[in-house]
């Protein structure tokens, strides 16, 4: 169970976390996709440890499936057939999922108190219980990673099985990755053996492979190696440079005093969603919301700054199956 | 660690939650309820050890079930992951044995013996004793009527090939032996496996 | 598999073709990246489709699928051509150098002694020239053109590479790379592991392949060495079992052939088991067949097998044809000559070739019983799904019983991997329901049989009366006790050279305590040593790896006799030192005076290097056999032959002027299905099935988390066909063989090239199974509604990798 006191960030939450962790080392986790053969393991594990199934969907003409992350499938391969300088064909398969930034736009971004949370180790996490279901995290997330659930209005990602790993146990998908391509532990050994795999596929004609540990966001908890790691965008769309929107920094930054009394707002919103929207089979409380409902009554709070910011406009229909 | 709690129940409760919310904004530690977001599920749970059934690698699986045995307690599999120790999967599992839970659990497991009897469209719930006993006097019928002891030429053969028997392929050691030793006895020779499709 | 899966990891070139290792066995291709990683090996994939093997793999090659041999037919050749074998170790443990029968001959694409009218051979002269003891002549120059070598040389002379170009439609540039590679290995000090499946075994000439792959590894110097070897990657999780226990028709427990109507009595039978030897001195273990089989009938029939009743030998059920296999059971019950059958964990309305033949017949039995944990196609093969299962159930007058069986998780009991490792398992819950293991279903409808037997006789009831079921729940036999059984024990003290080595009642150690006076009962020689008086060895769980090289003989047990790696004495030269230290394995101890090493010696462990007993201890030859002699229908060496529905337009490219050799020469086909063959003008394309990493067979459809994964039937074709036909990634297709039709969505895909055979351009179809009228997972179409009722002339293997399909945009409203 995680302990409070290894809490490094809360959303929205304006108190100087407690310092006396701070010597938790950070952990992250590696893919090598060069080793990956899309075997979906991992996403099997991922949703099995963590009691969600997704929809039994369709093929639409790709080995893709689920075809996008989802509130219930938080990671899936992403294939993509690459024909070389030399005509040779290389089928790149890259696992998808929270990349969990050492500056996290989704936490950021988020404005509901104690929603999104970051441990000392480096494990960004989202606390659904106070999950107001804005999308602010949506729009924060270079990586376009959460999706909100339309059952129940929450935000819901990878959380790197924060449960696993604090009672010390690696995340799921890292254990059942049978070739190893997903490795774990602290962040500077995932480093080293990252110059070690580096090492190996510039000596097999790689000669651009590298790490991908995007300094945009201040480094990942989550990184890959590339055998191409010049040109990211080739794995399905990685970001070459990802960054947290200005716009989301900025009203996070010297804008802070002004959005507070929003979040108040949002705070207070939020809570009410959970009371109307919590236990699911309870009708909507026209007595407070009105006929129309919190989402009316959040639409008109809560002013809706950052979406007006895109977020990388197309990038999400790159992943659907055309 | 998780409590459920009612929509009234919550209520009363929300008046406190709002109270730690606004408490945040003014610059106070929120108290940690962060502290049980996601409660290890495997706490206290029973390990058995495994070997997947679908491939031939043959990986080691470890099955927790909820129940600690006693009698009063039917044993539930919540989880299944893979055995750290075996010097083959060394903990990995394919997207198969990552999801043999699923199997497990399958809504199309079969639970009672069933009967679909000729010319209908559905399934007729029997006994187990009724089962054993329609399928023995097939046997015998059958058996009696086309057992062959001696060919044409007057050899003893000693054979049955009106009835056949395809063999499993995920059973144990131990009941493909005893298959063997039940089909041997008939002189039953229409016999095969997996091993070829 | 001749090795294991973490000795894949010393592998120094590692060749996965006739199969897809990364797709079908993950886990164990874990090995493959750590041989990449660690022992800087090359991964080489030759396959009619960019895998998911080929996505990790160093080096691809396409090849027309069914064309295997033409490609390692070749290579041979050029190895011999180019010197590059492990000559020693071709001279001394190969047949190399023994001379052939003057009688044996091949000429344009057929040896002599062919019956056309039989489909089969007169094998009178598939034998070696021997001296007035039986042993055979040998010539170690290698210069007599009798010689295997010379004669193996001369069978493979047409395959050139632009021959095997032609064949295969592998550019040359790429058949040379792979060769090139793989000859890098003959040296001594470096291996490759040859890791194949069902992708060579499902063809009408799969046994062939596998055949000549072996070749390749002895002329390579590869077999018995660490890292080598050829490596079958079995399917199911104890199909390796049940292959060892002989559930099979031509088989009784470890290999032990079932007798046939000439074996009259026992001497007979057992004389043509003992197989002496074909060089001086040689081991030839199956001399010992007698004490296998007396044992194993002393366990099936206990004290009423006597020396008097020949062990109750008449009371074996006696063959009159090789194989009783599915395609002629199901040919048979087509006619209505079947009345009852079982399906224990098996489903062949999806697994057996031409669906619609399958439901047919099945729809002519009497009874039809299904014992499994999981709903199956088979045992609701009368109930109408629409185009998925097109019946009447009303016309269907088959009783069906469907029985409910455990699963892995609530069964205990050992399975066998394809390492051949007994593995023991334990139950973690009980079953849903009524739910029974598959051990107690048999053991109550047995007793049930037998009192019906016991009260109102019947015909021929002894082997029925007299199966030893001493279990002490005779409904519920446990699995200890059948464990104990299979392993074997004392009947009554054991002499060893006059010397007591086992007590009264005491469990065996192993196979070479067997005798065949009845004093030892043993259900499965090969399984002698896995029940001992030290306990349970198949549940051993010390994974210590003292050498460091994968060796972990502490986890689980191993047959034979715990030996990880076959013919493991081959990994050291003939004075008993290790070829390279690189590679040792297990070597000759000249203090101790024992073989000693990283492994248990697959050989009688004083038997010193001087006395020139050769590491291949089963083959009467005590060497590898590059001439099959009379064991194989096709005959002693390998040919290609083109699959039997094939885009070739006529003949075979190897053999221009004989139209009677296109296909398999011995394959057996029965007239209904030879009608049922179709064109490469009607169907022009190539087809191959195969099973994706989602899946497991049509067991996963039932499986939620699969399913997601997975969810949906589609066939793939390449980008070249695709615009051809004007089909993109996404669009409905329908897919038809002479045999029937699906529908399903179209990947199309950069993975599958057009490729050039002769002088036409061949387009390949891959159609994975899966996915049928029932479960989780989408509804769709049994893939076997295209695929062919013929198999391999040996074993009868389906051949569902090669046949001939045509595709066209569907226009039937896709999806339902």
């Amino acid at each position: 169970m995680s302990n409070p006191q290894n809490i490094l960030r809360r959303s929205a939450t304006t108190t100087t976390p407690p310092q006396g962790r701070h010597e938790v080392e950070p952990v992250a986790k590696l893919i090598d996709v060069s080793r990956c053969i899309g075997c979906k393991a991992c996403q099997v594990a991922c949703m099995e440890w963590n009691d969600v199934r997704d929809e039994v969907g369709i093929n639409g003409g790709t080995y893709n499936n689920p075809t996008d992350l989802t509130e219930n499938s938080w990671t899936v391969m992403r294939f993509t057939e690459h024909e070389n300088e030399q005509g040779d064909l290389e089928w790149l398969i890259r696992k998808d999922g929270c990349m969990h930034c050492a500056d996290p736009g989704c936490l950021t971004a988020c404005p509901a108190p104690g929603a999104i949370v970051q441990y000392a180790n480096g494990i960004v996490d989202f606390d659904s219980d106070k999950c107001i279901g804005c999308g602010y995290c949506v729009t924060g997330c270079p990586f376009d990673i959460p999706r909100i659930s339309e059952r129940d209005s929450k935000s819901y990602k990878c959380t790197l099985c924060s449960d696993r790993v604090s009672v010390g146990l690696e995340p799921a998908c890292v254990k059942t990755c049978p070739t190893g391509c997903i490795e774990f532990g602290s962040k500077a050994d995932m480093i080293t053996r990252a110059e070690q795999r580096v090492t190996e596929l510039k000596g097999r004609g790689f000669a651009e492979a590298g790490l991908y540990d995007p300094a945009g966001v201040g480094g990942t908890h989550v990184m890959y190696v590339l055998h191409h790691a010049d040109k990211p965008d080739l794995y399905a769309g990685l970001p070459e440079n990802p960054s947290i929107s200005p716009f989301v920094s900025a009203w996070k930054g010297p804008a802070k005093p002004i959005m507070s009394a929003i979040i108040g707002i949002t705070a207070f919103a939020g809570f009410m969603h959970y009371l109307t929207k919590g236990p699911k089979d309870e009708p909507l409380d026209e007595e407070v919301f009105g006929p129309e409902g919190e989402d009316a009554y959040l639409r008109e709070h809560t002013l809706s700054a950052p979406e007006t910011e895109p977020h990388e406009p197309g990038r999400r229909s790159d992943h659907e199956p055309r | 660690m998780t409590i459920q709690v009612t929509r009234r129940g919550f209520f009363k409760l929300g008046a406190a939650g709002l109270a730690t919310s606004s408490m945040a904004m003014m610059g106070f530690a929120p108290e940690a309820a962060a502290s049980s977001i996601r409660p290890f599920k495997l706490t206290h749970t029973k390990e058995t050890r495994n070997i997947c059934t679908y491939c031939s690698v043959g990986c080691g699986v470890l099955i927790y079930s909820r129940g600690d045995e006693a009698k009063n307690a039917h044993q539930q599999i919540i989880h299944i992951e893979g055995d750290p120790d075996h010097p083959v999967s060394r903990g990995a599992l394919c997207p198969k044995g990552a999801g043999l839970l699923d199997y497990v659990k399958s809504p199309s497991r079969l639970k009672f013996p069933e009967v679909r009897e000729p010319g209908t469209n559905e399934w007729k719930r029997i006994s187990w004793e009724e089962a054993n006993e329609r399928i023995a006097r097939h046997i015998k019928a059958d058996r009696d009527e086309n057992f062959v002891a001696t060919d044409s030429e007057g050899r003893t053969v000693n054979r049955w090939t009106t009835t056949g028997f395809l063999a499993a392929s995920a059973s144990s050691n131990e009941a493909g032996y005893l298959t063997h030793k039940f089909v041997t006895s008939l002189g039953m020779l229409a016999f095969d496996n997996q091993a070829r499709v | 598999m001749t090795n294991h899966w973490v000795d894949i990891r010393n592998a120094d070139v590692i060749l996965v073709m006739g199969g897809n290792a990364a797709e079908a066995h993950p886990v164990g291709f874990r090995w493959v990246t750590e041989a990449k990683e660690h022992n800087n090996a090359q991964l080489m994939v030759v396959d009619p489709r960019f895998t998911r093997t080929a996505s990790v793999a160093d080096f691809y090659a396409p090849i027309r699928t069914g064309t295997d041999i033409a490609f390692l037919g070749g290579l041979i050749r050029y190895l011999i051509d180019t010197d590059q074998i492990q000559r020693e170790y071709v001279l001394n443990y190969t047949d190399a150098a023994l001379l052939v029968d003057e009688g044996f001959g091949f000429e344009d694409g057929l040896f002599d002694n062919y019956d056309a009218e039989s489909r089969s051979y007169d094998k009178e002269h598939w034998v070696y020239q021997t001296d007035e003891d039986g042993f055979a002549l040998r010539d170690d120059t290698l210069e007599n053109p009798r010689c295997v070598y010379r004669l193996l040389r001369a069978h493979f002379d047409a395959y050139t590479p632009d021959m095997v170009s032609s064949i295969c439609g592998t550019p040359v540039d790429k058949i040379m790379r792979v060769w090139e590679t793989l000859a890098s290995t003959a040296t001594p000090d470096r291996t490759t592991t040859l890791l194949y499946a069902l992708g060579w075994t499902q063809h009408s000439l799969g046994s062939q392949i596998i055949r000549t792959a072996g070749m390749v590894q002895l002329l390579l110097g590869n077999i018995g060495l660490r890292g080598g070897g050829v490596n079958a990657l079995r399917g199911h999780s104890n199909i390796q079992g049940l292959t060892d226990l002989g559930l099979l028709s031509n088989q009784l427990t470890g290999y032990i052939a079932a007798p046939v109507d000439d074996e009259q009595d026992l001497d007979t039978f057992l004389t043509a088991r003992r197989r002496a030897p074909l060089q001086p001195g040689q081991v030839s273990y199956w001399q010992n067949a007698d004490a296998f089989f007396v044992s194993l009938m002393k366990a099936w029939y206990g004290d009423n097998a006597r020396a008097h009743n020949q062990w109750c030998y008449d009371w074996l059920p006696k063959l009159d044809k090789p194989l009783y296999d599915i395609l002629d059971t199901f040919e048979r019950m087509s006619k209505g000559e079947i009345y009852g059958y079982f399906c224990q964990g098996f489903n062949p309305l999806a697994a057996i070739p031409n669906k619609a033949k399958v439901s047919r017949s099945l729809a002519k039995l009497r009874y039809l019983v299904s014992i499994d944990p999981l709903n199956t196609e088979t045992a609701e093969f009368w109930r109408n799904a629409g185009e998925y299962n097109d019946v009447d159930p009303s016309e269907i007058q088959t009783e069906v019983f469907r029985l409910p069986a455990l699963s892995f998780a609530e069964d205990e009991g050992s399975t066998v991997n394809s390492a051949r490792w007994l593995q023991w398992h334990y139950a973690a819950a009980s079953g849903p329901g009524e739910a029974r293991a598959d051990t107690h279903i048999l053991g109550a409808l047995f007793t049930r049989v037998r009192e019906l037997y016991a009260r109102d006789g019947g015909a021929f009831p002894d082997p029925i009366l007299g199966m030893a079921w001493n279990y002490k729940q005779p409904d519920e036999p446990s699995p200890e006790e059948l464990a104990r059984e299979y392993n074997g024990r004392a009947i009554s003290d054991v002499y060893l050279d006059g010397q007591l080595v086992r007590r009264m009642g005491e469990q065996l150690a192993g196979f070479g305590e067997l005798r065949d006076d009845g004093s030892t009962a043993s259900g499965c020689w090969i399984f002698a040593g896995s029940w001992t008086e030290a306990g349970n060895q198949m549940a051993n769980r010390d994974n210590a790896d003292p050498y460091g090289i994968g060796q972990t003989l502490g986890w689980a047990w191993s047959w034979p006799a715990n030996r990880r790696i076959l013919y493991n004495r081959a990994s050291a030269k003939l004075d008993g030192t290790p070829w390279s230290e690189r590679k040792s394995l297990v070597w000759w101890d000249s203090v101790q005076r024992r073989w000693t090493g990283a492994d248990i010696p697959d050989f009688p462990v004083d038997s010193a290097p001087t006395r020139g007993q050769m590491p291949f201890i089963m083959n009467p030859e005590g060497v590898g056999k590059l001439f099959a002699s009379q064991g194989m229908a096709e005959g002693p060496f390998p040919t290609h032959y083109e699959p039997l529905e094939s885009p070739v337009p006529e003949g075979n490219l190897l053999f221009p002027r004989n139209d009677k050799v296109r296909y398999n020469p011995a394959a057996r086909v029965f007239a209904q299905d030879l009608e049922m063959m179709g064109t490469w003008e009607e169907y022009p394309y190539a087809a191959t099935t195969y099973r994706l990493t989602e899946h497991f067979h049509y067991w996963t459809k039932h499986v939620h988390l699969n399913a997601i994964v997975q969810p949906e039937q589609f066939v793939e074709i390449g980008e070249a066909l695709g615009n051809e036909l004007g089909i993109k990634e996404g669009d409905w297709v329908r897919v038809s063989s002479k045999r029937g039709y699906i529908r399903a969505v179209a990947v199309v895909t950069k993975r599958i090239k057009a490729i050039t055979v002769g002088d036409r351009i061949v387009h390949q179809v891959g159609i994975p199974i899966h996915w049928g009228f029932l479960g989780l997972a989408r509804k769709g179409f049994l893939a076997n509604t295209l695929t062919p009722f013929v198999g391999d002339a040996n074993t009868q293997t389906p051949e569902f990798k090669s046949f001939l399909v045509n595709v066209e945009k569907d226009t039937s409203g896709g999806r339902t």
